[in-house]
C-alpha cells in the first residue's frame, strides 16, 4: 500500500453562512443556511452545528423548504443544479439539472411542481440582468433529473433576491428596475425599492427603500386604485422586510442592526431590538411565528424568540472587507486569530469550524452608521506561550488626524480570557507598521515599528510595575522601517529601513551590522528556524527573494520571484513564499539552506495571496514523501484576496477525513432503527451485485453476513421484519462465507479480543514506513493481511454503503 | 444582543510623581497656617520637652508659640537690635539668644527680663546654642570668634579664633559635651573639642557653610551652603559621603524628622525637599517665600518655616481623628444591611433559579448618549461639578462625539450662556497638553458655526479673543521648546562617539544556489 501523496488545494471552514435568508423548519427544531457549497443544519435550541448537507459543486443561492413536505428543502447553485435533500437525515433526494447558473429560487403553495429561479439574462457575467423563470419540475422515479421546461415569467428584474416575493397565491413580481428610475427622476430623492415583504393574507405589499422609509402598499390587486402609506423609522436603506405568518406585524432591518417590529395596522406602534451585531441583511419567521431568524453582515445567524428576546447566536468566521491583522494563532487554544467584528478579535477554532469567542478590543459602542470612521483592530500580535497579546487600533486612515492606541492584554489564567493590562495612548507619533513580541522564554518584549521612522521596544516591569513601559527608542538614518523581526531565540532583532536591515542586539541595544541588496524596499523579513537558525530571508519589492549568512553577514543565495508572502513555519525549518505572477500565485516551500525547493505548487489561485499562517497539527501525520512531509507538523492556511480562506490538504489525510465522516453517518443510520439497517443494507447488496463494481465489492459481504447474523440474532424479534426477507439474507451470508476464508466463522465467535489485535494491527499499519508493505510479500503474510484487511474494513465498508 | 458600552474615560496618569510612602506620609499635612512675624525669620527652635513650644527669633523679638496656638504664649522682646539664634537647653526651661550689637541673653522661659548678658563679641552674634551639659553657651560671631561661657557665673571660659570669615552655623554634640561642629563663610566646617581648645577636624565645603547639622548617632554630618548640601562621614576622618544639588539657590537650613530621621533642606528657592533613607528627593513643600530657616516638631507633628518676608508658615498633620470628624458631618446613606440583603443567599440544591437581569448603571451623559441626544449630553458633561473637578470627563464625551461624527450637531444652536461655558472651558484646558487636540477640533468647529452671529455678543467676542492671546503664547512657548530641543540634540551629537558601522552594502548578487522557481 503505497501511500499515493497528492497535495491538494482545499476549500476549509469559515464560508459566509449569510448570504441567503436562513430557514427555519417547521418544528422549530433546525435551522438551514447555506454556506459555501454545503446547506448547514444547526439546531436552534443548542446554537451546535449538527450537519451539513453536502453535494452541490458551487456556492449554493437559495435554500426554501419544499411546500408539498415540510422536512424537505430545495437548494439551488451556481453550479446550475436544483437538489431536493431531506435535512433531517442529511440526505440527497434528487438533483434537477437545470444548466445555466441559479441565483434565487422561490416556491409557491399553488404552484406545485414548479420552481421559480433567477437566472442571468446575458451569457456575459458584466451585464447584470437577471430574468426570474419557472421551471416544471419533471414528475420521474430517478435520482438525477433534467429539467428543461424553462418558461420566462419576467425579465429585467434587479440581482438583489429580497426585491422579489410571494403572496397569497397570487404571483406579485415588481419591475423594480423601471420604477427606481422614475422615482428618481422626480424628486431626487434616494426611494429606490431595496426590499418587498408580501403579507400572508391581506392585499398589502410592503416596500423597503433607500432612504429608510417603508411603504405599505394596499389594494393592490385592483392596479389603479392602489393607495399607500408610509413609515419611516431607519436612517438609512432598509435591508430586509418580512411579515409575521399570522400577518400581525411585520420585521423590518437595516443597517443600523436595530431590529423593528411593526404592529400591522395600528402603524406607529413598534417594538425594538437594538445592538445585534453586524447590519441586517435578512429575516426570516418560522411558520407558527414563534421564532425569528435575523443574518447579519458579521457572518452570524440570530435566533430570536416571538418575545423579543434572543435565544441564539450562530456566528461563523468574521471576514468582513478586508482582514487588518495577520492570521495568526493562539499559542493556547490554537485557534485561528483575526480581526473579526468591528472593534474585536475573533478566535476561530479551525479544527471544529467553530467560533469560539470574540475579544473587545477597542470597549466602545459601535455606531451603525455607513460611512463613519471608527476604530479598526489593525495590527495583533502574541507572544510564544500566549500570555500576552498586543494590539493597535486605529482610526481616521482618511482624514489627517490618525488616532491610534497600542494596547498590551495578560492572560488571566482565573477568567481563561485576556485582560487588559497597559493601554499607550500615543505609542509613536505616526502610524504602526509592524509589530513583533521576542521569542525567548524568560523575557518578554515587543517591538513596534512606525512611520515615523522609529522603532520601540517595550518591556514590562521596569521598576517593579506591572504595566509596559518604553525601554529604547532606535532610528537608522531618518528612514522609515518596514518590517522587524526576532531571531529564533530573540539574541537578534531584525528591521528593515526602506532598502537597508539592520541587525540589532536587544541585550545592549547596539547595532550590529546592516545589510542591503539595493533595488526595492524590503517588503518581509524572516529569520530561519532550528538548523537554519543561521540564515535571514527577505523580499523588496523588486521582486528579490534574498537569504543572508548571518555568520558571514554576507548574502548566501539570491533568486529573483515576486513573493507577496513569506511565512516561516514554526516547527520546521520550512518557509512558505507566495509568489504572485501573470495572474496566479504559486506557492514555494524551502529550506533556506537547501537550493531546491521541497515543493512547488503552480496556481495555488488566480488572487494574490497576502495572509498566510501556519497551523500545528493536533497530531502530526507521518508521511515519507518528500513533496508532502512539509504538511507533517502543521498546516498551512492562507488567505486569497476574495476572503477565501484555502488551504493544503494530502491525500492521506482526506483518507482518514472520509473515512471518519462515513462513520459518523453509521452512527446515524444505526440511531435510526435496525429494522432500517437490515433492509437498508439488503438493498444496497442487490445494488451492488447489479452494477459488479470492483474485486474488492465480494470480499465485504461474507462479514456483511457476519453481522447481519449478529443483527439478526440480537434483534428482538417483533421488531424483525418477515422471515422471507431475511431468508435469503440470511442463508446467502452463509453460503459467501464458505467460499471466503476458513477462520471466519471462528472470527465471529470471539468478538472483543478480536477486534482489539484488529486494532493494534492497524495502528500498526499506520505507523508502517513504506517499505513495510510493499506489494510482494510471503503467501503467508499476504493471507494474515488479507486477513486484517478483511475484519477491519468490512462492516466498515458495508455500513458506508447503506448511506444512499 | 450587546449591552450599551459606556464612553471610556481616559485615565491619564501624572507623570513624574511616583506615590511612595514618603509622598504619602509628607502629603498628610494640612495646608500652611501663616503667622506674620515683624520681620525675616531667622531661627526656629522646638522645645525638647513636651509640649513642645517653639520659640520664633524674627527681628528684635523672640516669640515662643504653643503648637496649635496663632498667638504667641510669650515674646521676648528686650533685644534693642536684632536678635538672631534664640535656642533652647536640652530641658527647655532656659533659651539662648544673641544680637546684632553682640551681646548674648539668657531667659527664663517663664521670665520677661533677661537672667544673664554675655558681653565679650565685638560684632554681631549670629548663632548660638547650649552644650549639652547644659551649663555651657557656645555663640559664634562676625568677628571671626566663638567663645564658650559659663552660665552660673556669667564668665568667658574660652575664645577660639580658627575661621577666617563670618560663623553662621553651629551644632552642639548631644552625646559629648565638649563638642561642637561650626560652619563659617570660609568654606570650611570644624569639629572643635573643648578639651583640647582647637578643632580636631576640618572640612572643605566648597562654599560658604550656612548650616550644619548632626545626625543623632553623630556618625554623620550635614553641612549646606551655596546650592550643595553635603554629608560628611565623621567616623571616617571626615570623609565627604554625598554632595546634593537639588535645589537651584543658596541651602539656608536642613532639619531632620523625629521619625525615620529624613533630612529636610530649605533654601531661598522657596522649596523644601525631603529626602528619603538613600537621598532621593521624595516630597516637596512649595512656599511662597525664600526659606531661611526650618525646623520639625517632634514626632513630626509640625513642620514650621520661616522665611524672609516674615511669615511663619506652620504646617500641622492630620490625624484621622480630623478626618473622622468630617465624615460624620456628611448625612449617613442607607445601612450596610439594606445592600447585602439576600445577597449572600445559598441556595439549595433542589431549588429553581429563576435570573434577574442586571441592570446597566449608566451615567447621565451615557443614557443621553445611548439615546443619541447629544446637544444633551455634552450638556451634562459640561455642567459645573463635572466641567471643575473632572475636565477629562468632559473631554471624554467630547471625544465620543467626535467619534460618532455628531460633535458639531451637538455644539450647533447654542445661546450665549452655553456658548461661553464651553468658550471657558476651552481656554482652561487648551493648552493641556492631554486634552488639547480634541478641544482644538472643539475650538475650530465653534469657529466654524457661530462665524457670523459672533459679533453680537461682547462676552463671547472678548472669550474669543483672549483664547486667541492665550493660543498664541502657547505657540511661541512651543517654538522656543523646539529650539532648545534642538540646540540639546546638537550638543548631544557632538558629544556622543563617533562609531564605525560596517556597512556591508551592495553585495554582489551570489551565483550561489538560487531557488528553482521553474
Amino acid at each position: 500500500m503505497v501511500e499515493t501523496s497528492d497535495i491538494r488545494v482545499v476549500r476549509c471552514g469559515g464560508s459566509k453562512v449569510n448570504l441567503t435568508p436562513p430557514i427555519i423548519s417547521n418544528d422549530s427544531r433546525f435551522v438551514l443556511c447555506a454556506s459555501g457549497d454545503l446547506v448547514k443544519v444547526y439546531s436552534t435550541r443548542t446554537e451546535e452545528w449538527l450537519h451539513s448537507l453536502q453535494g452541490h459543486t458551487n456556492q449554493v443561492t437559495g435554500i426554501t423548504l419544499n411546500p408539498a413536505n415540510h422536512l424537505q428543502v430545495y437548494s439551488c447553485s451556481v453550479d446550475g443544479t436544483v437538489k431536493l435533500w431531506d435535512f433531517i437525515d442529511g440526505i440527497l433526494i434528487k438533483t434537477f439539472v437545470i444548466g445555466c447558473p441559479l441565483f434565487a429560487i422561490y416556491v409557491s403553495e399553488k404552484h406545485e411542481g414548479v420552481l421559480f429561479l433567477h437566472v442571468s439574462m446575458a451569457t456575459d457575467s458584466k451585464n447584470e440582468c437577471f430574468q426570474l423563470v419557472s421551471v416544471h419540475l419533471p414528475k420521474s422515479a430517478e435520482q438525477e433529473v433534467e429539467a428543461k421546461e424553462m418558461s420566462a415569467v419576467s425579465s429585467h428584474i434587479s440581482k438583489n433576491p429580497s426585491c422579489t416575493a410571494f403572496g397569497r397565491g397570487v404571483r406579485v413580481h415588481f419591475f423594480f428596475f423601471y420604477f427606481s428610475l422614475k422615482a428618481t427622476d422626480k424628486k431626487g430623492a434616494k426611494n429606490a425599492f431595496t426590499c418587498i415583504a408580501c403579507h400572508p393574507t391581506d392585499d398589502c405589499i410592503a416596500t423597503g427603500h433607500e432612504d429608510g422609509k417603508i411603504r405599505l402598499w394596499r389594494n393592490f390587486i385592483h392596479k389603479k386604485e392602489y393607495t399607500y402609506s408610509t413609515q419611516h423609522w431607519h436612517h438609512n436603506a432598509v435591508n430586509t422586510l418580512c411579515f409575521t405568518p399570522e400577518g400581525t406585524h411585520l420585521l423590518s432591518g437595516g443597517i443600523e442592526s436595530v431590529l423593528v417590529q411593526w404592529q400591522y395596522g395600528a402603524d406607529n406602534r413598534k417594538e425594538f431590538l437594538p445592538r445585534l451585531g453586524g447590519s441586517i441583511l435578512h429575516i426570516s419567521a418560522s411558520s407558527d411565528g414563534q421564532l425569528f431568524c435575523t443574518s447579519h453582515s458579521d457572518n452570524k445567524i440570530t435566533v430570536i424568540e416571538s418575545s423579543f428576546k434572543v435565544c441564539g447566536v450562530i456566528q461563523g468566521l468574521v471576514k468582513g472587507d478586508a482582514v487588518l491583522t495577520d492570521l495568526m494563532i493562539d499559542p493556547r487554544s490554537k485557534a485561528l486569530v483575526l480581526n473579526g467584528k468591528p472593534g474585536h478579535l475573533q478566535f476561530y477554532s479551525l479544527l471544529r469550524d467553530k467560533h469560539l469567542y470574540n475579544l473587545d478590543i477597542v470597549q466602545q459602542e459601535y455606531i451603525y452608521e455607513a460611512g463613519l470612521d471608527q476604530f479598526e483592530v489593525v495590527k495583533a500580535a502574541f507572544d510564544i506561550k500566549g500570555s500576552w497579546l498586543a494590539t493597535v487600533e486605529e482610526r481616521g486612515k482618511k482624514s489627517s488626524d490618525l488616532e491610534f492606541f497600542l494596547k498590551l492584554w495578560a492572560f488571566d489564567e482565573r477568567t481563561q480570557s485576556f485582560v487588559l493590562n497597559t493601554t499607550i495612548t500615543a505609542a509613536h507619533t505616526d502610524r504602526i507598521i509592524s509589530m513583533c513580541f521576542s521569542s525567548s522564554e524568560e523575557t518578554t518584549m515587543l517591538v513596534t515599528a512606525a512611520e515615523d521612522s522609529q522603532f520601540k521596544a517595550w518591556c514590562q516591569g521596569a521598576d517593579d510595575q506591572n504595566f509596559w513601559s518604553c525601554d529604547f527608542v532606535g532610528s537608522y538614518h531618518k528612514l522609515n522601517p518596514t518590517n522587524c523581526s526576532f531571531s529564533a531565540d530573540s539574541s537578534l532583532l531584525a528591521v528593515s529601513f526602506q532598502e537597508v536591515i539592520t541587525i540589532w542586539s536587544p541585550d545592549t541595544w547596539e547595532m550590529l551590522t546592516t545589510l542591503c541588496q539595493p533595488p526595492g524596499v524590503i517588503r518581509d523579513l524572516c529569520f530561519g528556524r532550528l538548523s537554519c537558525s543561521k540564515y535571514l530571508l527577505g523580499t523588496t519589492t523588486k521582486n528579490l527573494l534574498c537569504c543572508w549568512n548571518l555568520l558571514t553577514c554576507e548574502l548566501e543565495w539570491s533568486t529573483s520571484v515576486d513573493v507577496s508572502k513569506l511565512q516561516p513555519d514554526p516547527f520546521s525549518e520550512n518557509v512558505a513564499a507566495f509568489s504572485y505572477q501573470s495572474k496566479h500565485t504559486d506557492l514555494f516551500v524551502f529550506k533556506p539552506s537547501e537550493p531546491r525547493p521541497l515543493f512547488t505548487n503552480k496556481n495555488v489561485c488566480s488572487e494574490k495571496v497576502h495572509r498566510a499562517v501556519f497551523v500545528p497539527r493536533e497530531e502530526p501525520l507521518n508521511s515519507c514523501d518528500e513533496s508532502t512531509q512539509w504538511l507533517n507538523r502543521s498546516q498551512l492556511y492562507f488567505l486569497t484576496q476574495n476572503m477565501d480562506l484555502l488551504t493544503f490538504s494530502t491525500a492521506t489525510e482526506e483518507d482518514r477525513m472520509l473515512s471518519s465522516s462515513k462513520q459518523l453517518v453509521i452512527d446515524d443510520s444505526v440511531a435510526v432503527t435496525p429494522f432500517y439497517l437490515l433492509l437498508g443494507k439488503h438493498r444496497q447488496q442487490q445494488q451492488k451485485l447489479n452494477t459488479q463494481s470492483h474485486p474488492v465489492a465480494d470480499k465485504p459481504q461474507q462479514p456483511q453476513g457476519s453481522v447481519t447474523i449478529k443483527e439478526l440474532l440480537h434483534t428482538p424479534a417483533h421488531v424483525l421484519p418477515a422471515a422471507s426477507v431475511l431468508c435469503s439474507m440470511f442463508v446467502n451470508s452463509f453460503l459467501i462465507s464458505n467460499t471466503g476464508e476458513m477462520d471466519s466463522e471462528k472470527e465471529e465467535e470471539d468478538s472483543e479480543e478480536e477486534m482489539e489485535a484488529c486494532d493494534s494491527q492497524q495502528e500498526l499499519r499506520a505507523q508502517g514506513s513504506v517499505d513495510e508493505v510493499t506489494p510482494k510479500l510471503s503467501k503467508a503474510q499476504e493471507r494474515e493481511l488479507k486477513r486484517v484487511r478483511k475484519t477491519d474494513f468490512s462492516w466498515m465498508a458495508g455500513l458506508i454503503d447503506s448511506k444512499p | 444582543m450587546a449591552s450599551f458600552k459606556p464612553t471610556k474615560v481616559q485615565f491619564l496618569p501624572k507623570l513624574g510623581e511616583k506615590v511612595t510612602e514618603d509622598t504619602l506620609y509628607w502629603k498628610n499635612y494640612k495646608s500652611p497656617v501663616q503667622i506674620k512675624e515683624f520681620g525675616a525669620v531667622t531661627k526656629i527652635d522646638f522645645s525638647p520637652l513636651a509640649p513642645h513650644n517653639y520659640a520664633v527669633t524674627a527681628s528684635t523679638r523672640i516669640h515662643v508659640y504653643g503648637l496649635h496656638s496663632q498667638e504667641p504664649i510669650r515674646s521676648f522682646t528686650r533685644f534693642r537690635d536684632t536678635a538672631y539664634g534664640g535656642s533652647f537647653r536640652g530641658d527647655g526651661k532656659l533659651l539662648v539668644a544673641g544680637s546684632e550689637e553682640g551681646l548674648i541673653r539668657l531667659f527664663d522661659i517663664s521670665g520677661r527680663v533677661a537672667l544673664r548678658q554675655f558681653t565679650g563679641h565685638s560684632k554681631a552674634v549670629h548663632v548660638t546654642s547650649f552644650l549639652s551639659d547644659g551649663f555651657r553657651v557656645v555663640s559664634g560671631s562676625d568677628d571671626l570668634t566663638f567663645r564658650v561661657w559659663d552660665v552660673p557665673s556669667a564668665v568667658e571660659l574660652s575664645s577660639i579664633t580658627e575661621h577666617t570669615d563670618y560663623i553662621r552655623a553651629l551644632a552642639p554634640s548631644k552625646l559629648n559635651p565638649d563638642l561642637f561642629v561650626t560652619g563659617s563663610y570660609d568654606h570650611t566646617v570644624k569639629v572643635f573639642d573643648m578639651r583640647s581648645g582647637s578643632s580636631v577636624m576640618t572640612m572643605q565645603h566648597g562654599h560658604p557653610v550656612e548650616c550644619v547639622l548632626l545626625y543623632p548617632s553623630e556618625a554623620l554630618l550635614v553641612s549646606t551652603g551655596g546650592r550643595y548640601v553635603k554629608i560628611w562621614d565623621l567616623l571616617k576622618g571626615g570623609q565627604e559621603l554625598v554632595s546634593l544639588k537639588n535645589h537651584h539657590k543658596t541651602v539656608t537650613c536642613a532639619c531632620l524628622s523625629s521619625v525615620g530621621n529624613k533630612l529636610l533642606t530649605g533654601s531661598l528657592d522657596r522649596h523644601v525637599k525631603v529626602y528619603n533613607s538613600s537621598y532621593k528627593v521624595v516630597h516637596n513643600f512649595d512656599c511662597d517665600a525664600s526659606i531661611l530657616s526650618m525646623a520639625v516638631a517632634p514626632d513630626d507633628e509640625v513642620v514650621a518655616v520661616g522665611m524672609t518676608n516674615g511669615v511663619l508658615s506652620v504646617r500641622h498633620r492630620k490625624h484621622k481623628k480630623d478626618k473622622e470628624t468630617l465624615t460624620s458631618r456628611r448625612r449617613r446613606g442607607p445601612s450596610y444591611r439594606v445592600f447585602v440583603k439576600g445577597k449572600n443567599f445559598v441556595p439549595r440544591q433542589d431549588d429553581f433559579l429563576v435570573s434577574k437581569p442586571v441592570k446597566q448603571y449608566l451615567r447621565k451623559y451615557d443614557k443621553q448618549l445611548k439615546s443619541f441626544e447629544v446637544s444633551k449630553a455634552l450638556d451634562t458633561a459640561l455642567q459645573t461639578w463635572t466641567r471643575t473637578s473632572k475636565p477629562e470627563v468632559t473631554v471624554a464625551v467630547i471625544i465620543e462625539l467626535n467619534r460618532r461624527g455628531t460633535l458639531k450637531n451637538a455644539l450647533a444652536g447654542r445661546n450665549e450662556e452655553s456658548l461661553t461655558k464651553i468658550l471657558n472651558f476651552l481656554l482652561k484646558h487648551i493648552f493641556d497638553p492631554r486634552f488639547s487636540r480634541p478641544l482644538l477640533t472643539v475650538g475650530d468647529i465653534v469657529l466654524d458655526l457661530y462665524r457670523q452671529v459672533l459679533h453680537q455678543s461682547p462676552v463671547v467676542e472678548r472669550q474669543l479673543q483672549r483664547l486667541m492671546e492665550v493660543l498664541g503664547r502657547e505657540a511661541e512657548l512651543q517654538q522656543e521648546l523646539l529650539q532648545v530641543l534642538g540646540i540639546l540634540d546638537t550638543l548631544f551629537a557632538s558629544l556622543t562617539p563617533r562609531k564605525e558601522v560596517a556597512a556591508l552594502a551592495a553585495l554582489p548578487v551570489d551565483q550561489g544556489p538560487q531557488l528553482q522557481a521553474a
